[in-house]
């Protein structure tokens, strides 16, 4: 979505933004080109509704078999590569390998699932992306990436149809 | 209370942001002041040498592990309270949780600190660290010392996580409302957030899977703290019931510590309308529930080590119960029960007032509890011509202060750059989403505070 041509609509509140993404819907844009932004999450609406599909939950957990897995073996390998004197116990005793193979899973765990939200929430990029500052008082952002010329102002007529307050386009007209 | 829209929230809480009073930068400048104190006797022992120090055989570790265990306790305050509501889905916790992770991050980080300070040659603390090195000298995996190392890299990694990234929306908040500098740093570390679906989706997939992840790490590692002492043959120490022992001990004053910190912050960025009393009231009975637990606890210990009848176990026992550390055992029991309890258990003492001074008692008395832990078993060790006594220096009593000062500071500099009560997640309780509607209304404040 790093694309420099879009329009779209600020809206004041959840309800006037749910009937602007069905406006656009019923326009023909596809939910792909459909641009939500808030400063809350408004799970209960369904413009929120897309993308919850995510791997995150079996990615943090491969995170803590990678990590587990490195902890296991350095705790095996350092125990085996400098032995002690250990009086008759086992030399890679047991409950030392498992705390520590333990506490690096949980890392592991942790590690990926942070790396995975960086990624997959599309944060810390430089590229420029759409936004508007008016998000962080409270509006709604609907709107559509890459419209087609044609198109433009029937968009611009079914958001603001559908309520919103003030409409911002770039790109080509 | 009145009822706050959305609009209102945001002002609310972005406002202590702006601009600082007289009497921050006074309070600022006199733990700057106890800091530079403590920064100069770690000097002076790092030049002279741990000697300074009042550690000496037999007792070899005295108020620097005494604070290191303190304030690892300390943090379990946050991240674990946190994880533990937001998983529970405890509405009330939202105007809570940041308070309490940042308690979690500062007093780990402090805590953390101790066994380097301990060591006597801070600059040679990489041995400790497990690292191909060329001597042929790997730290013993065996030792729970080692166990402490990864146990706190890991809980620090997942609260510093744990607190940063609900902070990104608000990140983005300041950001689009900041000029100049401020705007430039807030853009850095709002990380680019514009509040999409899959942003808001992927991080509150984020929060559950740290919230779960993060539970069992906290719990980890005040018990590999214990295992510190419960692992070795000393008289009192060697204990099974030493890992929940600590464990209750450490959220019993992580509640304590944020009740308090809350009550600072209720007063001095005049949060009155978002820490409620409900909150302190929730917190006080938690509170109560861990200070009957910790009773339970010491007197179950107690106990055992009673009908053993060990004499080594008995003589550190009577140490404690009437010999010379006895006053300082008495005051334990009376900050840790006496005076929590009632104050707690009766509702019409379970005012805000009433649970800080209970807290204020507990974190006394959960230092001493530490304290009391370490210092009359090292010093009662088995055959009495090795018993020792242990007295803390000018040096050990200015660098546990500047501790104190630098968790006061390094509070007070993140209530001024961050909001301190995370105005997202305020803004999407139930009870706002109407929007528009009453939005802070749990339970009306009957003004007993």
């Amino acid at each position: 979505m790093a694309s420099t041509n879009w329009i779209y609509g600020l809206f004041p509140g959840p309800d006037s933004a749910d009937r602007g993404v069905r406006a656009l819907r019923a326009a023909g844009v596809v939910q792909e080109k459909i641009l939500v932004m808030s400063s809350e999450p408004y799970e209960e609406y369904s413009f929120t509704r897309a993308e919850h599909e995510t791997l995150m939950p079996w990615l943090a957990t491969a995170g803590g078999i990678v990590g587990g897995t490195c902890g296991y073996l350095l705790a095996r390998l350092t125990q085996v590569a400098y032995p002690i004197t250990v009086g008759n116990m086992p030399r890679v005793s047991p409950f030392p390998t498992a705390i520590v193979t333990y506490e690096l899973t949980m890392f592991g765990a942790v590690l990926t699932t942070v790396i995975t939200l960086l990624i997959t929430a599309r944060l810390a990029r430089k590229r420029p992306e759409p936004y508007d500052p008016e998000i962080s008082n409270g509006k709604i952002l609907i709107g559509v990436v890459d419209p087609a010329d044609s198109a433009r102002a029937q968009l611009e007529d079914s958001l603001r149809q559908a309520g919103a307050e003030e409409i911002k386009s770039t790109g080509s007209r | 209370m009145a009822a706050k829209t959305p609009e209102q929230i945001t002002d609310d809480l972005l406002r202590p942001l702006q601009g600082a009073s007289g009497r921050y930068w006074s309070f600022l400048a006199l733990f700057g002041g106890v800091i530079v104190a403590a920064l100069c006797a770690f000097s002076w022992q790092v030049y002279a040498g741990i000697g300074v120090a009042g550690i000496r055989r037999p007792v070899f570790w005295g108020f620097y592990i005494t604070n290191f265990v303190f304030w690892i306790g300390l943090s379990h305050a946050g991240t674990l309270i946190s994880a533990i509501l937001r998983l529970a889905n405890a509405t009330w916790r939202r105007p809570v949780t940041r308070c309490a992770e940042v308690i979690t991050v500062f007093a780990l980080s402090i805590g953390a600190t101790f066994p380097i300070i301990h060591l006597g040659r801070p600059w040679l603390a990489f041995w400790l660290f497990p690292y191909p090195s060329e001597r042929g000298i790997w730290p013993n995996i065996r030792s729970p010392l080692l166990w402490d190392f990864f146990a706190i890299n890991t809980y620090l990694l997942g609260s510093v996580t744990f607190l940063l990234l609900p902070m990104i929306p608000d990140m983005a908040l300041i950001r689009d409302r900041a000029i100049g500098l401020r705007k430039k740093i807030y853009t850095i570390v709002a990380l680019g957030w514009r509040g999409t679906p899959k942003q808001w989706h992927r991080l509150e997939s984020a929060m559950q899977i740290m919230a779960v992840a993060v539970i069992p790490v906290a719990v980890s590692v005040h018990s590999i703290v214990s295992w510190d002492f419960a692992m070795a043959p000393v008289p009192a120490w060697h204990s099974t019931i030493f890992a929940p022992y600590f464990v209750c001990g450490a959220i019993f004053s992580g509640i304590a510590a944020l009740i308090i910190a809350m009550a600072l912050l209720r007063k001095f960025l005049h949060l009155e309308d978002y820490l409620l009393r409900i909150h302190f009231e929730n917190l006080g009975k938690l509170l109560l529930v861990m200070s009957l637990l910790w009773f339970y606890f010491v007197f179950a210990e107690r106990l055992t080590v009673w009908y053993g009848n060990d004499p080594s176990e008995m003589t550190v026992f009577w140490v404690t119960q009437t010999g010379s550390f006895s006053p300082l055992f008495w005051l334990m029991v009376v900050c840790n029960f006496v005076i929590p309890f009632p104050i707690l258990a009766i509702k019409k003492l379970r005012t805000i007032t009433g649970c800080v001074i209970a807290s204020i008692g507990v974190v006394i008395g959960m230092w001493l509890e530490r304290f009391l832990i370490i210092v009359p078993s090292l010093s009662h060790k088995y055959l009495p011509y090795s018993f020792g006594t242990y007295r803390p220096t000018w040096v050990e009593i200015t660098i546990t202060a500047g501790t104190f000062a630098g968790m006061a500071m390094l509070y007070m500099i993140f209530a001024k750059t961050v909001p301190i009560i995370s105005i997202w997640e305020l803004k999407a309780a139930p009870e706002a989403q109407s929007h528009h509607a009453p939005a802070l209304a749990p339970v009306p404040d009957s003004g007993a505070d």
